[in-house]
């Protein structure tokens, strides 16, 4: 029953997999600089290791944003965001699983009568904004120290060119284990507060939290996603928003690692407090709007040739378009699995 | 991975290999015509072996360094440029040993007195095809100094012209007979082509390095 629970969350985990995953190796395979199998490979395994290690830090945010009480009522925030997702994408509109299981997370919460904590919402859509806009600083800065340093200490051609090759491969590895970190909260956050799993403790040396095993159950879903239906999209992406070459694709690549990393690493805020820094907010974005960010700032620093504006206005639409459909599907279907099948929805 | 390593460091050693092959042709050209003009033709035909054998190096180097880029998907982006400059290269050296195996086969009469002039015209073939061979390597290497090296080819392909057509002007002027003048007008158009090979594998290297230095 608890496998048929978490079916919506593994269902947004495989899709994430499936979708997400070529914003990490979309470009080198569609380049081919790298082969699927190894993106594949690389990208599964350091998901799952972000989703464990990492993921409690944006999965916390969301859970104070409302937290879900019954499993049933888990099961359909998920399932309505998944189904968000699904449709939104069916009509060719931008969509983000980040932002939809917020959406859905409000509907509980008005479904529920619960209050939603506004200054947790306003931090979530806060971050959101600064996402794409902190890609694009990053990746204009990445450019730049790029271009300075290969202009002063220039590489033969086939040199750069395995450079890149593993460039790719550890950059990819690092955008994945923040992808985990950051996005296994979209996937099993909902979960969290209902899941029943005890904290296991391997050989007396360390323990594996119940929020770790169902991350690691996340992690797994969305590796499956990967292996099964990553390719295609990996292989289309190469060229969709901009022609990016090798080099241009691994500094877009870091610079939507390095953010998604920021928005999702306890030790990082921790630290930045700990010196009298403010704290960064630990939230789940969209990497998709992260790499949007990175190309169009690499855009930018080229003369903003060729950059499609409009998608701007698309991204900013999906901001507040993607939550209240989410949020309007889970109050409805709430509304159904309550008084239609009769199933606990809410404590 | 290691793999990639060792096949990068091997790429690169062959394309080394096969520009200095080019470029050690264009110098036994130079030497090949100096040896004709002198009369010393037995080492003239060294030098049209030496040539020979770099001409076919470089083509097997130039056919292994293509397979390879294409079987292991290496540079994806630039391999294209890369095979038309090893191909375009290898105009030079074989431009070069086409107008050797001329000499060679249809032994033409010089004019005394203008000795000077064809041996110039021949210097001005090799430091063109030397001038390239040092862009091409900056093309690898370091592609912003690609230009440094362009414009000697074209300073060098520019005097050559100028060399060729004082040398028709001279032919055409000494009262040898027209199928001769016509003759050795061909040989000193055959060198000249060494130049134009070099040239136009310049103004490829023009656009490729601006490509990658953008």
């Amino acid at each position: 029953m608890l496998l048929f629970f978490l079916s919506s969350g593994l269902f947004l985990g495989w899709s994430l997999g499936a979708n997400d995953a070529a914003n990490v190796f979309g470009t080198a395979v569609g380049t081919r600089m790298v082969r699927f199998a190894t993106a594949a490979a690389v990208c599964s395994v350091f998901v799952i290791v972000g989703a464990v290690v990492g993921g409690a830090g944006a999965s916390h945010t969301l859970g104070k944003l409302g937290a879900v009480n019954a499993l049933g009522g888990a099961f359909m925030v998920a399932l309505s965001a998944g189904f968000t997702v699904y449709t939104m994408t069916r009509m060719s509109l931008p969509v983000s699983t980040s932002q939809a299981i917020v959406g859905a997370i409000i509907g509980w919460n008005l479904f529920s009568g619960s209050p939603t904590d506004a200054s947790v919402l306003i931090k979530i859509v806060t971050t959101w904004v600064a996402c794409p806009l902190l890609a694009a600083g990053f990746a204009m800065f990445f450019y730049t120290v790029f271009i300075r340093v290969s202009s002063r200490f220039p590489v033969h051609l086939l040199w750069e060119d395995t450079l890149v090759r593993w460039g790719l491969i550890v950059v990819g590895a690092f955008g994945a284990y923040s992808l985990g970190a950051n996005n296994i909260a979209n996937v099993m956050g909902v979960f969290v507060p209902v899941a029943p799993f005890e904290t296991l403790t391997v050989a007396g040396l360390f323990s594996f939290t119940g929020t770790q095993q169902l991350f690691l159950i996340g992690g797994i879903a969305i590796s499956i996603g990967i292996f099964t239906y990553s390719r295609r999209v990996m292989e289309t992406v190469g060229g969709s928003l901009m022609k990016l070459t090798p080099q241009m694709a691994l500094i877009v690549v870091l610079s939507q690692a390095v953010v998604l990393y920021l928005f999702s690493s306890q030790e990082l805020s921790a630290w930045l407090v700990g010196h009298g820094l403010p704290s960064i907010p630990l939230v789940p974005v969209s990497s998709s709007q992260a790499v949007i960010g990175a190309v169009l700032g690499l855009g930018v620093l080229k003369g903003g040739r060729g950059i499609r504006f409009r998608v701007l206005g698309e991204i900013a639409a999906g901001w507040v378009v993607t939550p209240v459909v989410a949020c309007v599907i889970t109050f409805i279907a709430l509304f159904f699995l309550q008084n239609v099948f009769s199933m606990q929805v809410m404590q | 991975m290691p793999t990639l390593f060792k096949q990068t460091k091997e790429l690169t050693t062959q394309i080394d290999d096969f520009l200095d092959a080019i470029s050690e042709g264009a110098l036994v050209f130079q030497k090949g015509v100096d040896d004709y003009l002198s009369g010393d033709l037995e080492r003239f035909e060294q030098r049209y072996r030496t040539i020979e054998a770099l001409e076919n190096r470089a083509d097997d180097v130039r056919r292994a360094v293509e397979s390879q880029l294409y079987r292991h998907s290496l540079i994806p982006e630039s391999r294209g440029d890369v095979l038309g400059l090893l191909e375009a290269m290898d105009d030079v050296i074989n431009t070069a040993k086409n107008t050797l195996s001329l000499f060679l086969v249809e032994r033409p009469e010089m004019i005394p007195g203008l000795t000077e002039e064809w041996r110039d015209l021949a210097i001005a073939a090799m430091h063109t095809s030397e001038a390239v061979v040092m862009a091409a390597r900056a093309f690898f290497r370091d592609p912003r100094s690609v230009n440094d090296h362009l414009h000697k080819v074209y300073f060098h392909e520019k005097e050559g012209d100028k060399m060729a057509m004082g040398l028709k002007r001279k032919i055409f002027d000494s009262d040898v007979d027209l199928a001769r003048k016509i003759h050795l007008r061909y040989f000193a158009l055959n060198i000249d082509r060494v130049s134009d090979a070099a040239e136009d594998v310049a103004d490829r290297l023009a656009i490729y390095a601006i490509k990658r230095t953008v």
